[in-house]
Order: C-alpha cells, then structure tokens, then sequence
C-alpha cells in the first residue's frame, strides 16, 4: 500500500507552519504522528498535495504547569503523556487513557494533538477532554482562540478547527485532591477502536456528589457527554440505584455505528456498563483519596 | 562406561528421533537473513499490481487504460483481452473448474483481479492502479448460499452455461457446482427412523481466512535465450506450481525452474495458484524483464484463498444410554465465484467424511451441495487438511448437543462412544481405516490432571450465583498424511512424497524432499529422523526443499502431510543407505552381511562388539573400497506412496469464564493432550500445538469474512480482520500419549493441524457449555463479546440483584 | 511529480544518505535502497509489528514513517542486533526457547523486545505481553516467544550485576 505523492514541508516554528498552511491552499494538511493520516493515505483516503509536518516545530512540544492548569504540547506522543512525572502527579487521568491507546510502537508515535483533533469518535481523548472541561489553543496566521473542548466537536471528522489553523495547546486542569477518575474502555483486543469507553470524573463532598463528569467514546458521531446522567447523580450519595440511573440515562444518548464490533443495542448497552464501572473506580478513588 | 552408558552417550551424540534439538532454520530468522519472495530482486526487476472490482457483481463494460499507460514508468497494463490470445485469461483449479485470471467480461466477486499493471516500481505500480478506469454495470449479488439456487437467482458463471455436469458429477442448478454423497442412506435412515433418542443441529462454520504474516507473491524471471522459466514464488507446493506452469505456459517442465524460497507462513493459503502468480509469469515473458508481484494485506484478505464457510446440519441417533447408533449430515458449501479448493481431486468435500470422530458408529450418511455464490473463492485449508476441521467440529458439537439433550455429562457420552483400542485398524461408517488410537485413555488423564470433577462442581456453584461459566472437551480424531495414491491426487499427479539423501565420503549428507517447510522445522526434524536412521548426527545432515531443480518431486507441505508421507521416505531412503552401508561394512569387516548387526551408528560383528564399522567409515570406503559388483557412493532416493493415511487424536479441556455484563469471553486454562504417535522433536510439537491452538482461539472468538447484501466484503483488513496480540491470547498446558502408527515407518503420524481442529471445538464447546443450563445447544462462531453479549441479553441472564 | 529529498541518517551505526521520494516510507527505503531486507512487511497498517525498527531510541513500525521524517535519525534494524561477540541475548533467547517457527514476524519481535527490555529490564509475564502487544505472530502463540524474552531478560541481568 503506497501513499499517493505529495510536498512534503518541514517547518522549524510555529510561524512558518502557519505560513506554509496559508500559502498550500485546501490541499494541505498538517501531519503529526501520522497513524492516522498516514494510514489514510495508503488506503488513498486522503490524498493531499502539501503535507506540513510539524515533527520540528518546538512550540507543540512538552508539558508544563501553569497555575492551575496543565498545558500540553499537542506534538506529546502517547508514550510522553504516560511518561510525565507532572501528569502522573498532577492529572493521572491522562496517562492512564494514553496506555488504552494502540500498542507500544504506535503510542511513540502518535500523538495526543492528533488524537484530540482529528475528530474521529473512535478516539479516546475528545470524551476525556470533555471530562476535564480542557481548553484547546487553536493558531493561526491570523491570530488566537480558545475553544473549550465541549464546543469543539460537530461531527465525525468534522471540529470547530479551520484548514489554516493548528492545534497549539492543550490546556487541562490539575485535578484536585479527592478528585475521583476513571476511564473504561472495552474493546475486542489490544490496539482495536473501543466498542465503547467511558470517562468519570468527580468529587464529593461528605459522601455526597459535588461535581461530576461523565462523556462516552465511540457511541455517537462525537464524543458525548452525558449531562442528564451528570444531574441526576450531582448533589446526591451515588449508591447503586444512583448509578443504574445514570447509565440509564447515558445510553439514550448513544447512537453508535455498527460494525463489526457490535450493533446499536449492544454498543449503546456497553456504553452504559463502561459508565457503572467508571462511577463506580472513580467513587472508589475519590473516597481513597480522602 | 559401561555399554549402556555408551550407546546412551551415542544417542545423544545423534540427536536423532525423541530429541528436542534446536532448530536448524532459526540462526538466519533471527539474524534477518531470512530470504523471503520479496526480498528476491533482479537487475531490471519491475513491479506489479492489480486493478480491483469494487464490485460484488458486475459486467465489465470498458476497460480504459490509457491514462495509466501514459504515466512514465508504467510498462505495461494487462487485461483479459490481452491474455486471451495466449488462452492465459482463465486458468484451471486444483477443484476441476476454472477461474479467470483477469476478469473476462464479468466479475463475480469483490476485488477480483480485472488488470494487471506493471511499472519501474512499485509506487508508480500504485499510481497506475488508479489511472485505470473500468466501467461496470451492476448486478444483483448472491452473498447467501441458501439463495443461490433459488430458481431466479442471478447467474453467476455464464461461462457454465448449459454445463449440467461438473468435475464432480451431476449440476442441479446453473449456480450448483456438485453433491456428493458418501456412507449408507437407506441403512442410516432406517437407524433414525427407529432410534429412542435423535437430536439435530444447526451448525456454521463462518468463513475465515488463515493469514500467515506474509502475504503471496511471486517473482517471474524469463530468459528469452534459453527459453527458461524462472519463478520464486511462496508456494508451500512449488513441484505442483512447476507442472501448472509448464501445462498453461506450454514451456517445457525443464524449463520451468520454481524456487519456493523461506515462507512466512501458510496455513493452506499458499497450496494454491493464483491470478497473481500467472500475471506475472506472463508479464515477464511479453516484457522479457523479471516482474514481482506481491500483495497488500487487504488483497490477501480479500481475494486470496478462505477457509470454511460450511453450513452444516448435524443429526445423530441414540440408544437410550446415548450410544450413538447413527449419525447424518447435511453440509451446504459456500465455494465464491470460483471453486477453486484446493483438495485432492475426487474429494470435492475433502475429508469432512472423517465426521464420526473419534466414536464407533455404526450407519452414517453425508450429502455436501457445493454452490457458487458473489464472494472470493478460495476453500482451501486453515492449518487443516481437507475440511477435516469442519468433520471434526460437526460431531464434537453433536456430542455435546446429544449429550445435553440426554442430561448425560459431556465426558461421561464420549467415553460411551470412544472406538476401543481393540478395534483398530477401525472400519469407519464412512469409509476410512483409522490405524489406531487411544481415546479413553487421553481422556481420562486429561479428566484427571484438570480435576474434571471438581470444575463441574464449580460450575455448578457459580450457575447459583449467576455466574457464567464453560467447560469445553474436544475428543477428536484427525485424518491426514495425504495420501495414497490411489486415492489420492493433485491435477493427476499421486500424492506421494520423497527425499533423496547423500552421504558424503566424510560422512555427513545433505538430503532433499519434496516437501516444503513454512515454519513447521523441517530441516530440524527431517535430520533427526535420518539421523536416527543412518547414524549420522543430526548436526551432519543438511536438509533442503523447495527448489524444484534440486528436490525431487514431492506434493508440498499442507495438512500435516510431511511426516506422514516425506518423514516416511526419509526413514526409508535411510534404510535404504544402511542395506548398502551394511554391504560396505561386511566387505571392511571381511565378515558375510548376516554377521552384522546395527548398533545406533555402526554395524558391529554380532558377539563381537570391538569389531565394527561406524557410518563415517563406512561413508569414506563408499567412495573407495565398495566390494567388486557394488557401485561406488552411498546415496539413495525414496518415492513414498503412504498405505493409508494417519489419524492422530487428542483430548483437550477449556475452561471459559464468561463476564455477562459486557459478554467478553476469558480463557481460564487450556489443557491439550496430542497423541502424534512417535515424537520426533518435542519442543517443535509444542510450538506447533501452541500455534495452532491461537489459530484456534482466533478463529473461535473472533475471526470472520462478512459480506453484505451487495457484495461488499467487511473487514479485510487487520483494522478488523481479528488477529490476537501476545494479551489475548490465551496461555496453553501440552501433554501427550503416544500410539503410534502401524504402517508409518517410525509410527509418527503428524501433529501441526491437529491443535487447530481439537482446539476450534474445544473453545466453541467451552463457550456454549456456558449457557447449557439456559438450554442452549449451539451458538455460531464467531464468539465476539457482542454476539456472547447478545445471548446473555436474551436469555436475561444479566439480571442484576 | 513527486518530489524528492535527501535524507542523512545513521542505520546500525552506519551513515547512510538517500535520495528518495518524499512518500517513500522508510520500510521500503531500508528493504529497497540499503538491502536491509530483514525488516518485513506483513499489514502496511501498522497493526502488526513485522516493520518495526528502533528509531531514536524507540520502537517504531517503519510502514508508517516517511523517510523524510528519520532526517539525522538513529536507525537500528534486526541486522544491527548481533554485536562483535556474537548474537545478542534476545536472539539466543529465541532459538533456545523456540520463539520462532516461520521467522517473518521475528526481526520485528526481536527489535521491539530489544527497547522493551531497556524500558524494563526484568519484566514479568504479563508486562511482556503488553510490552509486546503491538507484533502480531501468527505461528507461535506468543508462548515461547515470552520464555526467549525472559531468558534474554536473566541473561542480561545477570551480566549487568
């Protein structure tokens, strides 16, 4: 399988990506750890004219503390995002999501910028970035803007995201002491697409919910979140009627693709199962964390 | 040392028959030297690719290829038209059919090849494949066999038109390709008819593909000097290929030189002969420049050979004991556009009529309608000789069925039905003449080892608690070693095999086979069995195959033919040097033949153990001292032409835990009992029963080719096609008893399918047990979490408290 | 047209400078170009492993990296294992423990098990499967190739103590 032929640039900054982008026109793409487009291309899916790799720009790169928020390099492979002592400590979520993802050689590669904007519902960040309200830093020649990752995503591999413009962070919280998280995913094997996954984030307050967070991987055309499951659990002790309820109510709104993975009923029916046991490890470690 | 202590010493220093020496093909793997067909390159070499039918169905209205020959660096687009002249546009199956090469007018199934592009490299190849344009007209597919014969089904293959008898018989219908029939009707019905208990199943065996990592190809070389043939190619039968060539190419056989260098893997999917292959053959002869061809993972999924897709009813008949009286059958093949399985020539079914197992019955019948519907053709083996699989599954699931439906335990009614050991040779109610077997005992150590009645206990106790829990036995009997000849054949050609061996005058040797290894060790055991045979180290022997210039004709390596048939010439051509080495040694020892006896690696005056002659001194007086009358040299060849075939059997035991809320299936323990007969090497029997047991889980849980309605194939890709990693897959515990083969030189009898046909049961069986309680019988393969899932759903077994 | 590049990088210690296409990926620039025909092509989806080289110190799957993006890098392929005393312990590991049968998925098994063994030097069981879950083998059943990995794994301890 060999890609179709193609410019192939490789900008040093940030600046130049964004001046080869303006100057392609609608047949380039931005190309970062490429285990998604570059498969497409040998599939001859996608067939751009000008890739613009962004391997060297500097500005994409590493991890850091800002106050209360985490910023992230998008360019930061799988393998970094499960290798960073500062998220480890300081939003664990993250790299337990990342070691889901692929396999070994494939996390070296990809990277979590890809995976967040690619806008393919089959990825596992988007619904963890829902989870964590993060905010995405979206560049162009023209300037900045932030979108928060709940008003990202319209359709499958279709973002708020504009053909000249780069994801240039991303930004997450710290996640509290007593912050309970947990990401389930089923899938058929190492490496494979989730039939369904769930994201949980929450805390309590005196056994009670204060906040919580629920989104779903790969039942939708986008990553979902379950606001009407969030409600129903908020202000209340989550026992198990609570959170029969709330996955209940997050497999109405599923409406997942069949395919050889499963059908409608039984994705949307793992969707709420990823949620039971997502509510349930999340409680477990809010309540450890006490 | 004493004399034990010696010639226990001069065993080992053999390494001959019973050892497990290190493999002799591995110091290149690990070293990256392994010569695979797309590592071959030539001077001048150009590359090829198919254009595909996106199409299930369709007329072929225009082939426009102009723009792709216009693109610097394409050398050359074939199509139909092109090769017809040549009468190379359709091309003979090993099934008696024919199958087009390039698709003349019509495809018939999706992705069949429509043209053949060749170019400087394989990216402008790529390129070109896209710059064909074909227009098609669509046409109604066919992608359920029970439609195909429907009285207004779409025509399938109107080059059959008007044909009512095919290769094998009698057409019912222009989408029908044979029935066969095998085993007394009228005595089995009338068993049924009468019988106190009958049971009757449903039974799918889903297509699926074997997959070996490599994919196929084939580099062509054609000397227009010499008018010579040169062809690398990833055959598992490259004599075969050799006598195809030469009968399509009307080369002379000398000049067809066919080099199946190493090969990554076959299953079967490499018996075959493909578009491919013969494309590129012809390219390189029009063009007078080697030409490679070598598929991408979707072609190989998509076009190139399935295996399975048998819907089969099974029916047995009891005593009110559950001794089965009776057994029938009733098998619709789904053969693709083409039939083009690759089974010996009168057995259109292959060797399903091994479908009574391992249990002496009485009366059986089988019928197998094979139709043709929109999908690849293919039917060959996935690590299986002869839809021996699908026999085997059919009756170690009714076992099951016949047993659940008699509240007897699923153990308990095989060891009421074994074949006794007294009973060998066994006349089998469908024809066959198993040479012998050990059932019951294999059973019950397994029983025993595994503790089998305590995990029944446990299961009963997790049934209380809601829990899902299966326990699969698989008691089959394989068949395989094809075969005899007079039974037996391959386009004409006798499925012997051979080996041809040379001792050296400093006595080590080189010796060739017919055969041709794809990972099963052949040149680490073959050694050891010539070892063991002529005295030689095994370290000694060099083994080589699959250079048809140098190896002596042999039917190839599928369906754990090579011990039975070339491991068999081996021995025999070793007896053969020794009955000369003994003339040789007579003659040195001045002593009459009779006098000597064989001692491990010598011949020593009986009574007389100082007097003796090793092999090494009898290899260099070969070549100077041979007594007057004797000619020179010590060499011999064997054609072997097996008296039966083998039939080794095994126990395995599954234990399944099922998670009812998500339906994912997890393998507990594993325990596989094989008795191969005479073991030749018992760390590569260990590594074949582990790969064919992953073979069988992947198959079990997950491996499948749908279509849809329209013709479109699902999944041929590894993005869907199921293929476990090292975590899946589950992890195996091997045990063995040994009854070896009374007609097989050594008794051994073949091992690498075996793990593949008990295991499928085994895990199916496993999995179904689990929700024998609920009163299911049967459920279909695949066992994806979403179909287990399914089946919890409905029967409301995930109930929470 | 296609565009071309040059591209320097270092394969098995040795510098190497291509003029390639800048779509060529670097499975075919190993294989075609530089005859290092070990590293194999089993998927070209990047799902089963037979590619994978070690690049920059990361095990990788070459039918998914362009040429062009290995500019300056540190190449090692299964023809780089071997060192001057002879095979590393990972390729003894597998021939003693019969961790191969056809051998097409072993280069990647060795290359990917050669990094895995840096980033955990005395890996159990279960973090071998995991640490191997991206090499598919289609022969062996992963059993033995987890005891050749093991066996290198004490090897190498042992040697390092």
């Amino acid at each position: 399988m060999i890609p179709p032929s193609f410019a192939y640039r490789a900008p040093a900054s940030l600046k130049e990506a964004l001046a080869l982008i303006d100057e392609s026109g609608d047949d380039a793409k931005f190309l970062a750890g490429g285990h998604s487009l570059l498969p497409m291309m040998k599939f001859r899916v996608s067939e751009p004219a000008v890739l613009i790799d962004l391997g060297g720009v500097p500005e994409l790169q590493g991890i850091r503390e800002a106050g209360d928020r985490i910023h992230i390099g998008p360019m930061s492979t799988e393998n970094e995002i499960i290798g960073s002592a500062l998220l480890q400590q300081k939003c664990p979520l993250l790299p337990e999501v990342a070691r889901w993802i692929a396999d070994p050689q494939v996390r070296n590669r990809g990277t979590i910028g890809g995976d967040v904007a690619h806008g393919d519902p089959a990825n596992d960040h988007p619904a963890v970035m829902l989870a964590l309200e993060a905010d995405f830093v979206l560049r162009s020649s023209q300037g900045e803007r932030v979108v928060p990752a709940n008003e990202f995503y319209f359709g499958t591999y279709f973002t708020a995201m504009e053909a000249n413009e780069v994801l240039a962070e991303i930004r997450v919280p710290v996640l509290g002491p007593g912050t309970g998280y947990a990401y389930k995913k089923l899938k058929r094997k190492t490496g494979d697409f989730a039939i369904a996954a769930a994201c949980v984030l929450l805390t309590l307050d005196r056994g009670i919910c204060k906040r919580i967070a629920i989104t779903l991987t790969n039942v939708g055309p986008t990553p979902l979140r379950a606001s009407a499951a969030e409600q129903a659990l908020t202000g209340k002790a989550i026992d198990d009627a609570a959170v029969e309820n709330a996955a209940q109510l997050a497999m109405q709104i599923c409406d997942p693709a069949e395919d050889l993975r499963g059908d409608k009923e039984y994705k949307t029916h793992m969707a709420g199962e990823m949620v039971r046991r997502a509510i349930r490890q999340a409680l477990e470690r809010a309540k450890e964390a006490k | 040392m004493g004399i034990l202590e010696d010639q226990q010493a001069r065993i080992d220093q053999l390494g001959g028959i019973g050892c497990g020496r290190k493999r002799k093909e591995d110091a290149r793997f690990i070293q990256g030297k392994g010569n695979y067909v797309d590592d071959v390159k030539l001077p001048g070499m150009l590359h090829a690719d198919f254009v595909r039918s996106p199409y299930g169905h369709a007329r072929i209205k225009s082939i426009d290829t102009s723009k792709a020959l216009a693109l610097p660096g394409v050398r050359a687009v074939l199509t139909a038209k092109d090769l017809a002249p040549l009468k190379l546009h359709w091309m003979p199956t090993l099934a008696g059919d024919v199958q087009a090469v390039l698709a003349d007018e019509k495809v018939g199934f999706q992705y069949q090849e429509v043209a053949f592009v060749v170019a400087d490299d394989r990216y402008i190849a790529a390129d070109a494949v896209d710059l064909v344009k074909v227009e098609y007209e669509e046409l109604p597919s066919i992608t359920d066999p029970f439609h195909s014969m429907d009285p207004d089904a779409p025509v399938i293959r109107p080059d059959l038109d008007g044909k009512d008898t095919g290769a094998h018989g009698k057409r019912k219908h222009y989408n029908h390709i044979f029935t066969w029939e095998v085993g007394d009707k009228a005595e089995t019905d009338r068993v049924f008819e009468t019988a106190p208990v009958t049971v009757k199943e449903q039974i799918w065996y889903p297509r699926n593909h074997g997959m070996p990592l490599e994919t196929c190809g084939s580099v062509a070389s054609f000397d227009k000097v010499n008018g010579e043939l040169k062809v690398w190619v990833t055959s598992q039968a490259p004599h075969v290929v050799r006598t195809v060539v030469s009968l399509l190419s009307g080369l002379d056989e000398s000049k067809v030189h066919v080099v199946a260098p190493d090969i990554g893997g076959g299953f079967g999917v490499k018996v075959g002969v493909y578009p491919g292959y013969v494309c590129s053959i012809v390219a390189s002869i029009v063009l007078g420049k080697p030409v490679k061809w070598i598929e991408d993972r979707v072609e190989h999924l998509a076009a190139t050979a399935f295996g399975r897709d048998y819907h089969m009813t099974g029916e047995l008949a009891a005593d009110a004991d559950g001794r089965i009286q009776a057994a029938r059958f009733y098998v619709l093949a789904d053969h693709g556009a083409f039939d083009s399985c690759a089974d010996p020539t009168k057995w259109p079914a292959g060797f399903f009529n091994i479908c009574t197992g391992s249990y002496d019955i009485k009366a059986a019948h089988v019928t197998v309608d094979g139709v043709y519907t929109n999908k690849t053709p293919g039917g060959v083996s996935y690590r299986c000789s002869f839809r021996v699989t699908e026999g085997s599954y059919v009756i170690e699931r009714m076992i099951d069925v016949l047993a659940q439906k008699m509240g007897l335990d699923k153990a308990e009614i095989r060891l009421r039905n074994f074949i006794k050991p007294e009973q060998f040779p066994y006349q089998s109610a469908l024809g066959w003449e198993y040479d012998s077997g050990s059932y019951e005992a294999g059973l019950r150590k397994v029983m025993e080892v595994c503790d089998y009645a305590a995990l029944r206990r446990e299961q009963e106790e997790k049934r209380k608690r809601g829990e899902l829990m299966g326990i699969g036995l698989s008691t089959f009997t394989e068949i395989v070693g094809a075969g005899p000849t007079k039974i037996c054949d391959i386009l004409g050609v006798g499925m012997f095999d051979s080996c041809e061996i040379r001792i050296h005058p400093t006595g080590s040797a080189i010796a060739r086979f017919g055969t041709k290894d794809q990972g099963q060790s052949h040149r680490t055991t073959y050694a050891q069995i010539l070892a063991t045979e002529v005295g030689i180290p095994s370290e000694s022997i060099m083994i080589e195959e699959g250079d048809t210039d140098t190896a002596p004709y042999g039917l190839g390596t599928y369906g754990s033919r090579s011990t039975p048939t070339a491991g068999a010439a081996a021995a025999r051509a070793g007896r053969k040097i020794r009955a000369k080495a003994q003339k040789i040694a007579a003659h040195l020892l001045e002593v009459a033949e009779d006098d000597l006896e064989w001692d491990i690696d010598r011949f020593v005056v009986k009574g007389v153990p100082d007097q003796a002659k090793t092999m090494k001194e009898i290899a260099w007086a070969a070549y100077n001292r041979t007594p007057p009358g004797l000619e020179p040299g010590l060499e011999a060849v064997e054609y072997y032409d097996p008296p039966n075939m083998t039939y080794p059997s095994g126990a395995y035991l599954c234990v399944v835990d099922i998670d009812r809320h998500t339906g994912e299936v997890k393998v507990r323990r594993f325990y596989a009992l094989d008795d191969c007969g005479t073991r030749i090497n018992p760390m590569v029997i260990d590594g074949q029963i582990h790969g064919g047991l992953t073979e069988a889980f992947a198959v079990a849980m997950g491996q499948e080719l749908p279509y849809d309605k329209a013709g479109n194939l699902l999944g041929a890709s590894l993005l869907d096609y199921f293929v476990p990693t090292a975590v899946e897959t589950p992890r195996y515990e091997t045990d063995f008893t040994v009854t070896p083969s009374p007609h097989h030189p050594i008794g051994a009898k073949g091992v690498g399918e075996s793990p593949h046909v008990g295991g499928v049961s085994a895990f199916s069986n496993a999995v179904i047990d689990a929700f024998a309680h609920a009163g299911v019988t049967h459920l279909n393969m695949p066992y994806k979490s979403s179909t287990v899932w399914k089946t919890i759903h409905t029967l409301n077994l995930d109930q929470r408290a | 047209m296609s565009e071309q590049q040059t591209v320097g990088f270092t394969v098995n210690g040795e510098r190497h400078t291509v003029s390639v296409p800048t779509r060529e990926l670097l499975v075919h620039t190993l294989r075609e170009r530089l005859h290092l025909t070990g590293t194999h092509i089993g998927c070209d989806s990047s799902h089963c492993g037979a590619c994978t080289v070690d690049l920059n110190g990361r095990s990788v799957k070459s039918c998914t990296v362009l040429t062009v993006q290995a500019q300056n890098a540190e190449v090692l392929t299964v023809e780089g294992l071997a060192g001057p005393d002879g095979l590393h312990p990972l390729q003894e590991g597998f021939r003693e423990e019969h961790g191969l049968q056809c051998g097409f998925c072993t280069p990647g098994m060795l290359v990917r098990a050669y990094r895995f063994l840096q980033e955990n030097p005395d890996p159990d069981e279960d973090q071998i499967r995991t640490g191997m879950a991206g090499n598919l083998c289609r022969c062996t059943g992963y059993q033995n190739i987890v005891k050749a990995i093991r066996y290198a794994a004490e090897k190498q301890t042992a040697g390092s103590v």
